[in-house]
């Protein structure tokens, strides 16, 4: 089981898109080491530009390149990306620019730096943007799918990528769909029976979410797993067709629970007037230096935690 | 008889740049009575920015850049990057003057179906090359284009323009480092030195002098001119072709207002329309000014 971190896995998929692509260009501001744009910047330096610490110029040059046609990554950690919302938000989304942004560095999951280097708010502001696109893949196969999808399709999107290395979710029949939950596990009840729980997830949590699932079968608790790697535009069909199906839904995420995945969950199942109750797993204060894997125990999202949650939640809904 | 024909030839050269500077002149008083019009229509905009950018304006749309208005998107054109995107009244003047679309469509400034917004959007205005109006991004974003050009060896050359005040933002500044380092000769970029913002004098809200030695410490070639000299500006831009290897900055030095004189130099213009009677006013003014 291979066993990497989505941002290395981008830095192979860039370097494979720009042998083919000679319009894809990279953008770094003191960060490629860690954003695994070394190679690229070694194999193509004629594409690769080097801002130093300035992210904001960073940002709005890739708008300019874009519009002049270049296909521009422009890469730093997530939370220094949308520290510069407004560059974001007015070089790139307002003026209809062609440029991926590249966040790494997502979330708790990245350890010992500590909260200033945690992206832990990104997806909530991104969200906000007209027509912004969300990805943000599991594993290997999906990370190198999302970043060749981003690369063909014309707009703005944001990628956000794991520091620390992931368990692969998927074989190698894996098959990209944008837009699509990618359904992991499915729940065993049939014949208008509504299966226990749904559980939505994505990033750096999915593996965890996803065995903690199979212990909660253990448990007798018969429950669906969906990897949501879209998370804007959000597979709206899919999530009210498994609230529909499911007593109560989980979300997720190394991510602020506020704007992020359960929250965009939230607004489709309100808006549909869908009663089922939903738990939200996620980020609810500030960050801080750990282990990774100290601070998912922590945080809720080693797989006992994940598991005692919706436990608990199940059992009080049920009560 | 080859000595007479130089100086002949040098009296006729003398002769077309008369001719071509009254042309501009003459476009630019049309322009500034459209920039008064079109604020007076909309009841709010920045006159006083749109005023002391309009000479500049007028000589990039109407001598310098090459373009296609009937083919906004044609690949080698010159670009235009308004990074003070408030003066956005003096551009659109010129992109409906130069063929962009009607001349009528300027009335509609502001207004809610209009494709003229209160600052510049890219793709939804023939002409607009990017969404700008938040100070210190338009240049930026102006470099990469400049990049582009070079990394496809097109040669065309990407203008710019930024405020006095929005010479106050820290972005301006990474900018200008960032274009010197990557030599950056196709970029040219005025500087609206017009001493106003809407807090004040630029000198009391937060000075930026000595401006030239700033910009000439960051590697780039500096000129200072008189902004509403047509013809300091089309030596400017020329004098750009012999320098390579750096960006280009010229501060222009303007008056906020001109050519208005209840305007000049008053900040409260920076952004207020005229009412209907002094949009006349300015209007007859503009008009019964000898070129």
């Amino acid at each position: 089981m291979a066993h990497k971190a989505t941002r290395s896995s981008f830095g192979e998929a860039i370097v494979k898109l720009g042998e083919k692509d000679p319009q894809i260009v990279v953008l770094d501001a003191d960060l490629g080491k860690s954003t695994m744009t070394g190679d690229f910047a070694k194999k193509f330096p004629e594409r690769y530009f080097e801002f130093g610490i300035a992210e904001q110029n960073m940002i709005s040059t890739a708008s300019g390149l874009a519009l002049a046609g270049k296909i521009p990554f422009a890469t730093s950690f997530a939370c220094f990306l949308v520290g510069r919302y407004e560059n974001i938000r007015m070089s790139v989304a307002y003026s209809r620019a062609n440029v991926k942004l590249v966040g790494t560095h997502a979330g708790v999951g990245i350890g010992e730096d500590g909260y200033s280097q945690m992206g832990t708010e990104d997806i909530a502001l991104l969200r906000s943007l007209p027509d912004f696109v969300i990805l943000q893949p599991a594993d290997d196969r999906e990370t190198q799918a999302a970043v060749q999808w981003a690369s063909l399709y014309k707009g703005p999107v944001y990628l956000r990528f794991t520091r620390q290395k992931v368990h692969d979710v998927h074989d190698d029949h894996y098959q990209f769909k944008f837009g699509k939950g990618d359904i992991l596990k499915s729940a065993s009840s049939k014949d208008g029976h509504k299966a226990k729980v749904a559980i939505f997830t994505t990033g750096g949590v999915v593996y965890n979410s996803l065995k903690a699932a199979e212990e909660l079968d253990k448990e007798g608790i018969d429950s669906s797993v969906i990897n949501i790697h879209t998370i804007k535009p959000l597979d709206k069909d899919l999530v009210l067709e498994l609230a529909r199906a499911h007593k109560q839904i989980v979300s997720i995420e190394d991510h602020s629970i506020i704007g992020g995945l359960g929250s965009a969950i939230a607004e489709i199942v309100a808006e549909a007037g869908i009663s089922t109750k939903l738990l939200r797993l996620g980020v609810k204060e500030f960050g801080y230096s750990g282990s990774p894997e100290d601070l998912y125990e922590k945080f809720g999202f080693s797989i006992p935690k994940i598991k005692q949650s919706i436990l608990s939640f199940i059992t009080t809904e049920s009560k | 008889m080859l000595r007479e024909m130089k100086a002949k030839s040098a009296q006729n050269a003398f002769k077309l740049e008369e001719e071509e500077i009254k042309r501009l002149k003459e476009i630019s008083r049309d322009l500034r009575v459209w920039i008064i019009r079109m604020l007076a229509e909309a009841g709010s905009g920045h006159p006083g920015g749109s005023l002391s950018a309009i000479d500049i304006l007028t000589v990039l749309y109407f001598h310098t850049l090459r373009h296609r208005p009937q083919e906004p998107q044609w690949p080698l054109r010159d670009r235009f990057i308004l990074s003070k995107g408030h003066g956005v009244p003096a551009l659109y003047a010129c992109l409906a003057k130069a063929g962009y679309f009607p001349m009528e469509d300027l009335l509609t400034l502001r207004k809610v179906s209009s494709i003229l917004q209160g600052h510049p959007v890219a793709e939804t205005v023939p002409g607009i090359e990017a969404s700008t109006g938040s100070l210190g991004q338009g240049l930026s974003i102006a470099q990469g284009f400049a990049l582009a050009s070079k990394m496809d060896g097109t040669h065309y050359r990407v203008f710019s323009m930024i405020g006095d005040g929005e010479t106050q933002e820290g972005q301006i500044w990474e900018t200008a480092m960032s274009a010197a380092k990557w030599q950056l000769e196709n970029l040219i970029v005025f500087l609206d030195y017009n001493k106003g913002q809407i807090d004040g004098p630029v000198k009391e809200i937060m000075d930026l002098e000595p401006l030239a030695s700033k910009w000439t410490s960051f590697n780039w070639d500096v000129q200072e001119i008189d902004g509403h000299d047509i013809a300091q500006i089309l030596n400017a831009i020329d004098r750009t072709r012999g320098i390579p290897g750096k960006p280009h900055l010229i501060i222009a030095h303007t008056i906020k207002g001109k050519g208005v004189s209840f305007m000049e130099h008053k900040i409260e213009w920076h952004g207020k329309a005229p009412t209907k009677e002094e949009r006349d006013a300015a209007i007859r003014e503009i008009e019964d000014t000898p070129i």
